[in-house]
């Protein structure tokens, strides 16, 4: 084992990791920034942009009528055009799951999995007890994934092992039921440094994924961010032969940043990554512009938003 | 019958854009020749208070950009105004009544001066920084750093060269500026506004203000926000009395001799000292 | 397996506007060379013929010195300083306007990757000049006095690595100073200096002031031996270099140098480890390797050599070989079949030597120059490979065990022109500075450039600096130095 359970060698352990370079990080995401990706492989990502999207709705005013349109955007991206894939998740608050899978299920889109954020998300100010009656009602209405926030409060002020202890009870409750998404809040980390320890805090305790953001806190996925949470998943991998996905959520919002996204995954972690069981895009306007950007490429010229649909 | 002319309207420049007075006042100006020209706004203390916010919100971004983007942007404006020159001259020969000759002289001494300054951005700390010799392990350098948010009593006279001999070494040194147009011959500042909001000028980094400046002076003495204080367009006594009240939070606060000098740059700058042990 | 390939994304060629043949550039005009000799320039991604260039001789030399001459002692020292400023000026606008077609000649006339000449390459030329306008002015505070003079008509030949950038660092801070120059551009890329003289064309600089004279060593050693040039400056080979001080032994004529280098790039145990990867890869493998201030020997922190040369390999396997218009290129083409045949010999003598070469699998193209990305593990200070300049993609990788061999060993070279130094300790990397002999010192960064920070050698690399205020002294007549 890498660590021993005990608060004192998890932060051992953290502290031992390399440190990163602010200039340098940022450096490396510019530099992977400028690939020019056109034609054939412009294509292939943005088919595989669209696979990725965890297509999100998570707004106060959310209803019935809003998740189920979410639904069906979700099954068929564009319905005038058949061969566009889905998306690769949806979603929503824990009490939109039930209509959110019966719907799913209804419309043939039983493939999808419903993501529910869990843990008092976004801010995860509120007691354990709460935490894990949130996650256990998604689970209940039928979650196939938890996305759960870490205490940020903690982690900042070195309560290292409660916010370890936090993620194992949660990934106790998911089981075999759901897979874990921990939501690191990247934007609240602040430093490279917080974000690499964090990364490597959450996979010890059992995340499926790591993810950058709430998207209600700014700056969310920035590319540095990302690609030093793929160095993480990259280096846990070799280190413990487990492969952990990353999923940026938050001010991707373009066709160009998503494929910005998976330059980042292919030249960090590797191919191996680019794949939706280990990369997903958390994201709600982007679904469109790759539609759009999906239909410049077959028909040659600039699209209008009129010809997507909303929801 | 001849064509009639558009009249242009003379607003105040605050925060890249142009507003009236908050007071709604404005005040007359007549040419060289007492017929009218315009009625530019007269501001008032809140309309300063309001300039003073918006410098300070633009400061760290002008202060954070890098040497070379502010010497560009201080280039760009001399660019601009170069196209701009007749507009100028005519302006200035109708409000000071000078020649075309000599009003073209004053235009040419301004963008010249722009392009003085605009070089100085990337050698402030080449020229006034040093890496002192400390008796001890220790890698000791000191830099010049913007002071924050200048305000600047324009020269009377030239109207044009006065607005830039004033304001282009404060934003050479990282600083944002609210500068008081001369009281009499306000004119060509706002016409520089114009050239400031078409030159890549961050909006905020400079405010202009045309009205009283003994009106202005007391407020601009005591406003806690404002750093330093170019006094060039007062009085003896009206400086006298905003040192006095300037005081308060210790504006450094000065007069120069009408030219272009490097030290106008480091006057509005602060030397930051810094300590590092040398050991493996 | 994955299927994001790269789709090929090319540059295209159509602003380049290249013309069948070039003139020597000689008092404000293009003219033909005297003996009507010219000479060949290729792509040498392709080998593809790219242009005629003209051959200046002897006479072409002493024309363009006599223009040089004339126009100092006519226009440029009696110009008020400012507007001379104002030509520079220009000269930097034009430059950024034109940046695209300069970065697309530059890629087809050098073999470096269209995005490092997009951008690096042509915007640090552009900002030579406008930093150096800026000085033109202002000599005064240069630190040479303050009634500070140009020197007269500078000489200066300039090498293929970085052409219009090493011709901006060259001409930029001499016009400044007050001086007028007769440039002669590397044999193998004239093409960026002869479009840079359409620049000063469209500048209005007076004629005169700039000429541009193509030709070969011996065109540059009529440069240097000429009687009536005040100074040389020169950037090529330490060899090179020391035949020109050689030569200017017994003139009046002073000389800056910037020569070879070895540099080592140091690892310490306490890096920033991702990004000192970076920094490695940056350090040997930007601009094929041809850069005198090269990070081409790596000094590893003995107890974390495995980690980083595992994490440093896969990286390499990154790195994109081919095509240098194409804008994902990382690594282009080797700049002559001459430099490629060095690559090769003395990298062959690293295979010999015993040490352990290891290059990802490239795909080379087949017409052109190529090199893959290489690292040779297991080297000592002893090997030929450690000891001379390879100036190509090869970098030998040795360790040490305490901060103080590992500098030892950095100083162990008769070349002095730069060092890295990685480490996460403030105080460490200061005191590493410190005892390193070189003249530029990157920290937790490699291959920075700026026309305000000085740059030059200690030792075998050279003497005196380009760049910054320490830049400007050797275009300006010192009062120390006894009367010419």
């Amino acid at each position: 084992m890498i660590i021993d359970g005990s608060e004192g060698s998890l932060k051992k352990f953290l502290s031992d990791l390399p440190p990163v370079d602010q200039v340098g990080a940022e450096a490396r995401a510019a530099m992977l920034s400028t690939r020019s990706i056109k034609t054939t492989s412009k294509a292939w990502a943005i088919d595989m942009a669209i696979s990725m999207v965890d297509l999100t709705t998570l707004e106060g005013a959310d209803s019935f009528g809003k998740v189920k349109a979410l639904c069906a955007k979700a099954v068929r991206p564009d319905p005038t055009d058949l061969a566009v894939p889905s998306v690769g998740a949806i979603c929503v608050y824990n009490d939109m799951v039930k209509i959110a899978r019966t719907e799913l299920d209804a419309i043939g889109g039983r493939d999808i999995p419903v993501a529910a954020v869990a843990t008092a998300f976004p801010s995860g100010r509120a007691s354990r007890a709460v935490k894990e009656l949130d996650t256990q009602d998604a689970i209940n209405a039928g979650a196939n994934e938890i996305d759960m926030v870490i205490d940020r409060g903690a982690f900042l002020s070195g309560r290292l092992g409660e916010v370890f202890e936090e993620i194992k009870i949660i990934k106790k409750l998911c089981g075999d039921k759901a897979h874990l998404k921990v939501i690191l809040e990247t934007g609240e980390l602040v430093t490279y440094d917080n974000v690499r320890k964090a990364s490597y805090l959450a996979m010890l305790a059992g995340a499926d994924f790591i993810k950058t953001s709430t998207g209600k806190v700014a700056p969310a996925a920035t590319a540095p961010v990302v690609l030093v949470m793929l160095e993480a998943v990259r280096d846990y991998f070799a280190l413990t032969g487990n492969k952990i996905g990353v999923k940026p959520a938050g001010g991707i919002r373009t066709t160009k940043d998503a494929i910005k996204q998976l330059v980042l995954v292919n030249e960090t972690a590797g191919p191996d990554w680019l794949n939706p069981s280990l990369f997903r895009i958390g994201a709600s306007a982007l679904l469109n512009d790759l539609l759009m950007q999906r239909m410049k490429l077959r028909t040659g010229h600039y699209a209008s938003a009129n010809y997507v649909t909303m929801d | 019958m001849s064509r009639i002319d558009v009249n242009k309207t003379y607003k105040l420049f605050i925060g890249g854009a142009f507003p009236r007075s908050e007071s709604g006042r404005v005040y007359e100006i007549k040419g060289a020749n007492k017929k009218f020209i315009a009625n530019p706004s007269l501001a008032s203390r809140k309309d300063l208070r309001d300039a003073v916010v918006a410098a300070k919100a633009a400061q760290p971004g002008w202060a954070n950009a890098t040497a070379f983007n502010r010497g560009q942007i201080l280039y760009r404006i001399a660019e601009i105004m170069e196209g701009r020159s007749q507009q100028f001259v005519d302006e200035i020969c109708a409000l000071e009544g000078v020649t075309n000759k000599v009003a073209k002289s004053q235009v040419e001494a301004a963008i010249d001066t722009w392009v003085w300054y605009s070089g100085w951005c990337d050698k402030l700390s080449s020229v006034s920084g040093s890496l002192n010799q400390v008796s001890g392990p220790f890698y000791n350098f000191t830099t010049p750093e913007p002071l924050g948010v200048v305000a600047i009593f324009a020269e009377n006279k030239p109207s044009l060269l006065g607005v830039v001999r004033t304001l282009a070494p404060v934003l050479a040194g990282g600083n944002s500026a609210v500068l008081i147009a001369s009281e009499n011959y306000p004119l060509p500042a706002i016409t520089l506004s114009e050239a400031l909001a078409t030159s890549d000028v961050p909006g905020g980094v400079v405010n202009i203000l045309t009205g009283k400046s003994a009106e202005l002076a007391p407020w601009v003495g005591s406003h806690m926000e404002i750093d330093g204080v170019d006094v060039a367009g007062l009085s003896k006594k009206q400086e006298e009395e905003l040192k006095l009240v300037g005081a308060d939070n210790l504006k450094r606060i000065f007069r120069f001799n009408p030219e272009n000098h490097l030290e106008r740059i480091l006057s509005f700058m602060e030397q930051k000292t810094v300590w590092h042990p040398i050991g493996i | 397996m994955s299927g994001f390939e790269y789709a090929n994304a090319p540059e295209s060629k159509a602003i380049a506007n290249i013309a069948s043949s070039y003139g020597l550039f000689i008092n404000g005009k293009f003219v033909e060379p005297k003996k009507g000799k010219s000479f060949n320039t290729i792509n040498p991604a392709t080998e593809e013929l790219l242009s005629k260039i003209a051959y200046a001789d002897k006479l072409d030399i002493d024309l363009a010195v006599k223009s040089a001459r004339a126009a100092f002692t006519k226009v440029w020292s009696k110009m008020p300083a400012n507007e001379r400023g104002k030509y520079l000026y220009r000269i930097a606008r034009i430059m950024q306007e034109r940046a695209r077609e300069f970065a697309v000649v530059e890629t087809l006339d050098n073999g470096k990757p269209i995005r490092e000449s997009r951008d690096t390459d042509i915007p640090l030329a552009a900002a030579h000049f406008f930093y150096h306008a800026g000085w033109a002015d202002k000599l005064e505070y240069a630190g040479v006095g303050s009634k500070p003079k140009p020197v007269g008509v500078v000489g200066q030949i300039i090498p293929w690595n970085f052409p219009l950038l090493m011709l901006a660092w060259k001409i930029a801070p001499a016009l400044a100073a007050g001086n007028t120059v007769v440039l002669k551009p590397a044999e193998t890329t004239p093409l960026t200096a002869l479009l840079f003289a359409q620049v000063c064309q469209q500048a209005g600089l007076p004629d005169g002031v700039v000429n541009i004279v193509t030709g070969d060593g011996i065109t540059g050693a009529a440069l240097v031996n000429h009687p009536d040039i005040n100074k040389i400056a020169f950037t090529g080979s330490t060899e090179v270099g020391k035949a020109i001080a050689r030569s200017i032994s017994a003139t009046k004529k002073s000389a800056t140098l910037e020569l070879g280098g070895k540099a080592a790039n140091l690892v310490f145990d306490d890096a920033a480890i991702d990004e000192a990867v970076e920094g490695i890869v940056n350090g040997i493998f930007f601009n094929q390797g041809h850069v005198c201030c090269a990070g081409s020997r790596l000094l590893l922190q003995e107890n974390i050599a495995d980690e980083v040369l595992e994490k440093l390999k896969k990286r390499m396997s990154l790195i994109r070989v081919g095509d240098p218009m194409d804008k994902n290129t990382d690594l282009g083409a080797i700049n002559s079949k001459e430099q490629l045949n060095r690559i090769h010999e003395i990298s062959n003598t690293g295979d010999s030597e015993g040490a352990n070469r290891w290059s990802p699998e490239c795909k080379l193209p087949s017409k052109g120059f190529w090199y893959p990305p290489t690292i040779f593990t297991g080297v000592s200070q002893s090997h030929r490979i450690a000891r001379e300049e390879i100036f190509g993609p090869v970098l030998s990788v040795l360790t040490f065990r305490t901060p103080a061999e590992g500098i030892e060993k950095a100083n162990n070279t008769m070349y002095g022109l730069s060092a890295g130094i990685w480490s996460d300790k403030g105080s460490k990397v200061l005191w590493a500075a410190k005892q390193l002999k070189a003249g530029v010192i990157w920290s937790n960064t490699f291959n920075k450039f700026d026309p305000a920070s000085p740059f030059g050698g200690y030792k075998e690399s050279g003497w005196g600096r380009e760049g910054g205020r320490h830049g400007l002294a050797s275009y300006l007549t010192s009062d120390a130095k006894a009367a010419k």
